[in-house]
């Protein structure tokens, strides 16, 4: 029984983690019915602004950890969500009117440079991430809870209700909705939906940026090719819950998190990368509009 | 008329393909083996092509299914291959049958798997078919690496040395002459329509899905023939080397050379084979320049370089 509940925490803190890389996901296909491939990239950024800017705050506030911890958070955070701007900008927007397929491409190739421009940058190898917290076991009788684990739970889930709290209550976010349900509709109510592609740009990337720093500081080996997997994996869960769906992205974040936990406890560790696109090829195959997603009829 | 004289062709090439063998051992090993290496990467990027560039669903696991191909043949000819070669009265027909033999079960394999991805992601648009595909591909290299009998995560050796100049080349041609006749005929015009617009086609009475996994059937056929190919070949196989770059250096061959252009993509194929050997003092760029390739052609030149046109229409005057 305690091993389940062990799995079951580990398998939450996994899935928190998925969850805040497939908001992004979700969102950016709510406003532009498209899938970000550099996503994944951008969890890897994130975690790359905390390598470089986490000693330097350490030596900055020596004695405050958990402040210096903070502002690295929000640091990447910016960092990333410039970033997310600046490609949307450069590589997307060129494309709003073009065939998918096209701007497919475009963001695997986006994905591509991160990754080995990312070699040429940070080099390689892989690094190893600074403990900014150092990791003490919160709990380790029956159940071994770290606090790293407590920080990454507690940060997502401040981080997810405050996008409930932009999507749901402020302007911007209204048109975020607004967008997501129909672009032109929305143009003609005089949103001006580039600052709004943007801003939904800016929050995927910072979610993202935050889920590579807790990630890295709780498994604290970085490389450039890290985000390839998470990436692919939170879009399964955002695929699962039903994509452009928030809510549905939480869902199945959680629920994938959990899976692989049990599969790589119960199974054997080496089944973890395949049981992700395992569960994908079977939602699509018996509910290819998620969880919570709704089915859409085509028009033509 | 038309089928006729391409059949005379196919025929005659076959044949000057078969003679160029036998003087195939002349070139320097090196350049061998990048003409080897160039057939390879048509008979991916052509296959792919069908796929991508003529029935518009974008696959990016192309290389789970060489994997397939090449390691099912390979375990054939390494676990059966002698007592087939003795059965088929030994030497070297014996082994070029036994050869055969196995690229068919590589198409066969390869083939079967393409049915199983394609029957349930093909019902889906483009980009969930990417991921599927990407995920699918991840899926093979897992499972091979926990495969012991081929070798597992070290690898698999002990592959003999089948792979030779006829079939290779023979491949490069009938996928080639397969396409081309395909997607010129009747029947092939439906897998373009369902690439320039589902709903119409769909409308025009086309079972749209039937063709896309027809496409993605023969596309993952070939795919696994030129693993069996490369298996062969190099000797040495490990899962790591069909892994998610693979699959994109063949797209990047099939964008490169115009999605459902056949010479273009065919072109294109040599080009980045020889490429990154003629690059190699940069060849820690070359990913990233592969990327700045792709963004700045979906930028400029969606198309790719040849686009729609035929490439002889390059050398011709403009009337």
């Amino acid at each position: 029984m305690n091993e389940f509940l062990q799995q079951v925490i580990n398998g939450l803190s996994l899935g928190s983690v998925y969850a805040l890389i497939a908001l992004g996901y979700t969102m950016v296909y709510g406003v532009l019915k498209f899938i970000n491939f550099a996503h994944g990239d951008v969890y890897m950024l994130g975690a790359y602004s905390g390598f470089y800017l986490g000693p330097m705050l350490q030596r900055a506030m020596p004695n405050n950890p958990v402040i210096a911890f903070i502002i690295t958070l929000i640091a990447s955070m910016i960092i990333c969500a410039a970033i997310g701007v600046t490609v949307e900008r450069l590589a997307y927007k060129p494309l709003r009117n073009a065939p998918r397929l096209t701007v497919l491409i475009t963001a695997i190739g986006v994905s591509l440079l991160f990754e080995y421009g990312g070699q040429l940058v940070f080099g390689a190898t892989p690094r190893s991430f600074p403990q900014i917290i150092p990791s003490v076991n919160v709990i380790s009788q029956p159940l071994v809870i770290s606090n790293h684990q407590l920080i990454i739970l507690g940060t997502a889930i401040f981080l997810m209700l405050l996008l409930n709290f932009i999507v749901l209550k402020t302007k911007l976010g209204t048109a975020i909705r607004a967008v997501s349900y129909n672009v032109q509709a929305a143009s003609l109510m005089g949103i001006n939906t580039n600052v709004v592609i943007s801003f939904t740009f800016a929050l995927g990337s910072a979610l993202a940026a935050a889920a590579g720093v807790l990630f890295s500081l709780n498994y604290p080996s970085i490389d450039p090719l890290m985000g390839i997997l998470p990436g692919l994996k939170a879009f399964v869960a955002a695929v699962l819950g039903g994509i452009g769906n928030i809510a549905g992205a939480l869902v199945g974040s959680f629920i994938l998190g959990l899976v692989e936990t049990f599969v790589v406890g119960y199974l054997s560790p080496t089944y973890r990368d395949a049981i992700a696109f395992a569960i994908l090829i079977l939602i699509l195959l018996f509910k290819p509009s998620g969880i919570l997603g709704k089915r859409e009829i085509e028009k033509v | 008329m038309a089928t006729h004289k391409n059949a005379i062709l196919f025929t005659g090439l076959t044949l000057l393909i078969f003679a160029l063998n036998f003087v195939s051992g002349a070139i320097n090993a090196y350049y061998f083996q990048i003409l080897i290496y160039i057939g390879i990467s048509i008979i991916l990027a052509t296959s792919l092509n069908l796929i991508n560039g003529y029935t518009g669903q974008f696959s990016l696991g192309h290389a789970g299914f060489m994997a397939i191909g090449g390691y099912a043949s390979a375990a054939l000819t390494h676990y059966y291959g002698a007592g087939m070669i003795a059965a088929m009265g030994g030497g070297s027909f014996g082994e070029q049958v036994t050869f055969f033999l196995s690229l068919v079960l590589a198409g066969a394999t390869a083939g079967a798997a393409g049915l199983v991805v394609g029957v349930p992601s093909l019902r889906l648009k483009g980009d969930y078919l990417a991921i599927t595909t990407l995920g699918f591909g991840e899926i093979i290299r897992v499972l091979i690496q926990n495969a012991e009998f081929v070798g597992g995560a070290r690898g698999f050796t002990g592959i003999s040395k089948y792979t030779n100049f006829f079939w290779v080349f023979f491949m490069v041609l009938v996928v080639i002459y397969l396409v081309h006749n395909l997607t010129t005929s009747t029947f092939g015009r439906a897998f373009l329509s369902v690439r320039d617009d589902e709903v119409a086609s769909e409308a025009m009475g086309i079972n749209t899905t039937n063709y896309k996994v027809i496409a993605f059937l023969i596309g993952s056929v070939f795919a696994g023939i030129a693993g069996a190919l490369y298996a062969h070949f190099v000797l040495y196989l490990n899962p790591e080397d069909f892994g998610f770059l693979r699959s994109i250096e063949i797209v990047v061959m099939v964008i490169l050379g115009g999605m459902g252009n056949l010479a273009g993509v065919a072109i294109a194929a040599v080009i980045l084979t020889i490429l990154p050997e003629a690059l190699r003092f940069v060849s820690n760029y070359r990913m990233v320049i592969y990327a700045l390739m792709l963004i700045i052609l979906m930028l400029v030149r969606p198309q790719g370089i040849f686009g729609d046109r035929k490439v002889s229409s390059f050398f011709k005057r403009p009337a």
